[in-house]
């Protein structure tokens, strides 16, 4: 394996970490706005999140520099490809950050009411749009020989294989999110996401297994690998919605872990040896080798990533440590607002 | 291929985008180490204006580093959905630089201000002072890697052109990182954002003075405040006029263009004050010059010889083909007077300030301090036409020598830009209106008034956010 390699399974490993950590974020947000029943339980769902969201959220920031640092030219053939859904995710991005931050800084339930819908919607949006994005570069763009889109921006990565993923991981995160808040809150909060928790995941279970098979069928048939890590996310999903049906958020949590790896695995694997398909001709696909970058700088950016993945893993692991206590109504009252 | 309007759109796009961005950081960068020694003073004496100082100073400091982050995350998206040729052609370069930035300094800015956001009462006393401090080094450390990659667009180094596809092929990355151009342009950007934090609290100081209301912390920061701009503004007069000189070795079109120089001048070249330039015909209808002033601050030499524009053109024209290579004059020469008159019009006010309240004096003048309120806007307007030169100044060229701003755009429909320019705008408008409303009811709002740590009581009109 080289380096290129290595820095292909480097970019799915840094967006697993954001799927998993900004999954939740974006579930919580989804789950504020609709399951709180006043001001103060929105508030303490959201503080939650509160000292980690922003860090989860670097996690899409280090996975696009990957693309970019690693694969120039597989960022410089999506990107601009891919403007209209990417400019809608700059949209819910700035929207999300804004309300999060702003949310707590009025008081007064009209101010804080419509942040925490900016909030749901934003998060709804992410969701489900780098869910279609993926979905979108698995299925493939009409690239012609020289890497030049001859698509529709938007059109070309909407298709039912896209919109599959991007509902997939919607529930995910919803699923994700709820179960989060059942580890992380206290009172009527907690109690009505754990319920919440195993209905989500019973969903996301059977989208999760939907996208396995359609993955598999359409896009990896026959890599025994790709069968394998297929049917170790729906079991993990599986095994997800037993630990929420019996009240074990914490197994929950990390069996949705396991399960959001074995997802961006198969995409990565299904996409393999290619970065980017193309639908005009597979021999015009952009792959791994031809898009990489030069070995000496991939050299530099392993060292790099050798020396500051382990740190930052450690760094951030320890601050959810920190603030591992559960959240209650006053708790929330006084930390965040 | 070119198409001009395409051009012209994605230029406004992104030269909003990062103006935008640019609004924020210099006060992050320049607040975060003010913040982290205010905390480590309040940490080791104990004294509660200290405190009230952190939590004051600190609210202002989070309402502004939130729109920091995503307005540059915008721009890590925009490389690439407009500037594709550029990303491409950069790939190679600009992945070690960026990737040190996304891994070393953003992970470690938004874990340690979460930490030390929320985590008051969670961590012993030290590390939570120690969790300030890191969230300081993530934001210059994030400051100094961008840098490096806007140096190699204004001077590549450290590479070789690839025979095969011509683009630039990373062969030494010690150059990238430390070539002087980095190292002076870096220190002139950080000089800048601390000029700007001190105006700032300055100003913020001089609302509470005028009152006289807060007056133990708000005399505390006034005077840190004139401190810490007057040693930044006089280091600034040291790198800027260093990077002159790099800038004039590197790139001698941007200096000719930005001192309105038509013909190579010298030994003892004038300094122009004031000039009409006229860029069709390639001369000044008229100047004010100084006589070799030009000399001396391009050269550190009175006897030096500056190359004005023409000459410089006719080179450019050997070594690349037919073509316009010289920047907007206009714009060069007045952004670069605006960039060092507002920039320094702050600290200049901070000294007569600084005289009329020796010893504890608070004049009763109403124009003494509306003029110290006000003046906070001068350092902003100075950094935007810092970029503005510096980025003007290298046109036409968006990697200098190697690729045109006109050939680096992405080829996408106009119409994208027509979408996406408007709803930049709306959002941007609309969030700078309300951050600036939010800033200025904390900025009122003052410090806390007693020590409590801070509940959510229902009753307390502004809840502090550093609890």
């Amino acid at each position: 394996m080289g380096l290129p390699e290595v820095w292909f399974v480097i970019v799915a490993v840094l967006w697993t970490g954001f799927f998993f950590l900004e999954g939740f974020d974006f579930g919580v947000g989804m789950l504020a706005r609709t399951l709180g029943s006043d001001e103060s339980e929105r508030g303490q769902m959201l503080a939650a999140i509160g000292p980690v969201w922003d860090a989860d959220e670097v996690w899409l920031v280090a996975g696009g520099i990957a693309i970019f640092a690693a694969f120039p030219a597989w960022y410089a053939a999506l990107f601009p490809a891919a403007y209209l859904p990417l400019l809608l995710v700059i949209v819910a991005i700035i929207v999300r950050a804004v309300a999060i931050e702003y949310r707590s800084k009025r008081p007064g339930p009209k101010w804080r009411s419509r942040w925490d819908t900016a909030v749901a919607v934003a998060s709804l949006l992410l969701a489900f749009l780098f869910g279609v994005f993926w979905g979108g570069i698995v299925h493939g763009i009409p690239l012609t020989a020289d890497g030049t889109f001859v698509g529709h921006s938007l059109l070309s990565f909407l298709n039912p294989y896209s919109l599959l993923t991007g509902l997939t991981l919607l529930l995910f995160s919803l699923a994700h999110g709820a179960t989060f808040l059942a580890l992380k809150t206290t009172g009527a909060v907690r109690a009505k996401n754990e319920s919440w928790a195993r209905r989500f995941d019973v969903v996301a279970g059977a989208l999760m297994t939907g996208f396995a098979v359609w993955t598999y069928w359409a896009y990896s048939r026959g890599d025994v690998v790709a069968l394998m890590v297929g049917l170790l996310a729906v079991v993990a999903m599986a095994i997800a919605l037993a630990a929420n049906a019996r009240v074990r958020p914490m197994v929950a949590f990390w069996a949705h872990g396991v399960a959001i790896a074995a997802f961006v695995a198969q995409i990565f694997i299904a996409l393999y040896p290619n970065v980017l398909p193309s639908t005009v001709d597979p021999a015009d696909s952009l792959t791994v080798q031809g898009s990489a970058a030069s070995p000496y700088s991939l050299t530099i950016i392993t060292v790099v990533a050798a020396i500051a993945l382990p740190m930052v893993i450690a760094y951030q692991a320890w601050s959810f440590w920190v603030f591992r206590k559960r959240i209650s109504v006053d708790d929330a009252a006084r930390a965040y607002h | 291929m070119n198409d001009g309007l395409l051009v012209d759109l994605s230029r406004l796009q992104f030269a909003t985008t990062t103006l935008y961005h640019y609004l924020f950081v210099p006060l992050t960068l320049g607040i975060a180490p003010f913040v982290a020694i205010l905390e480590t003073l309040s940490w080791r004496t104990g004294n509660p204006i200290y405190r009230r100082l952190v939590r004051f100073f600190g609210s202002l400091l989070i309402i502004n580093f939130a729109m920091g982050i995503v307005t540059g995350i915008v721009q890590e998206f925009q490389f690439g959905m407009n500037w594709s040729v550029f990303s491409r052609h950069v790939g190679d370069i600009f992945g070690a630089p960026l990737a040190m930035e996304g891994l070393l300094a953003f992970f470690l800015e938004s874990t340690f201000l979460g930490l030390w956001l929320f985590g008051r009462d969670r961590l012993p006393r030290g590390i939570h002072v120690a969790c300030i401090w890191l969230f300081t080094l993530g934001t210059w450390l994030s400051a100094y890697f961008i840098i490096v990659a806007n140096s190699w667009m204004q001077h590549p180094v450290g590479y070789v052109l690839d025979p095969e596809t011509g683009l630039p092929v990373l062969n030494d990355i010690g150059a990238v990182l430390s070539q002087p151009f980095v190292l002076l342009a870096y220190a002139h950007t950080v000089l800048g954002a601390l000029v700007a934090a001190s105006v700032f609290v300055f100003a913020v100081a001089a609302y509470h003075l005028k009152r006289r209301q807060h007056l133990p912390e708000m005399r505390w920061a006034w005077r840190a405040a004139i401190a810490m701009g007057l040693i930044a503004a006089s280091g600034q007069l040291v790198v800027g006029d260093a990077l002159g000189v790099v800038v004039t070795d590197v790139q001698p079109m941007k200096i000719a263009a930005g001192e309105a120089l038509w013909e190579t001048a010298g030994p003892c070249a004038g300094l122009a004050i004031i000039a009409i330039p006229d860029q069709e015909a390639r001369e000044n209808i008229w100047e004010w010059d100084v006589p070799c002033l030009l000399s001396i601050l391009a050269t550190n030499s009175v006897d030096g010889v500056v190359q004005g524009a023409n000459e410089l053109q006719g080179e450019y024209e050997q070594a690349y083909g037919p073509g316009d290579y010289t920047p907007n004059v206009w714009i060069a020469f007045y952004s670069f007077r605006l960039m060092i008159g507002f920039g320094l019009v702050g600290a200049a006010w901070m000294l007569v300030a600084w005289w009329r309240t020796r010893k504890g004096r608070l004049p009763s003048g109403r124009i003494f301090w509306a003029i110290s309120i006000w003046i906070v806007i001068t350092p902003w307007l100075g950094n935007m036409f810092g970029w503005i030169f510096t980025e003007n100044g290298r046109q036409p060229w968006v990697v200098y020598g190697q690729l045109t701003t006109q050939d680096a755009v992405s080829q996408i429909s106009p119409t994208f830009l027509f979408v996406s320019l408007p709803i930049f705008f709306l959002l941007y408008g609309a969030f700078a209106i309300v951050e600036f409303l939010l800033m200025r009811r904390y900025a009122i709002a003052g410090p806390p008034d007693d020590d409590q740590p801070m509940a959510g009581e229902p009753s307390r009109p502004l809840p502090q956010l550093v609890a």
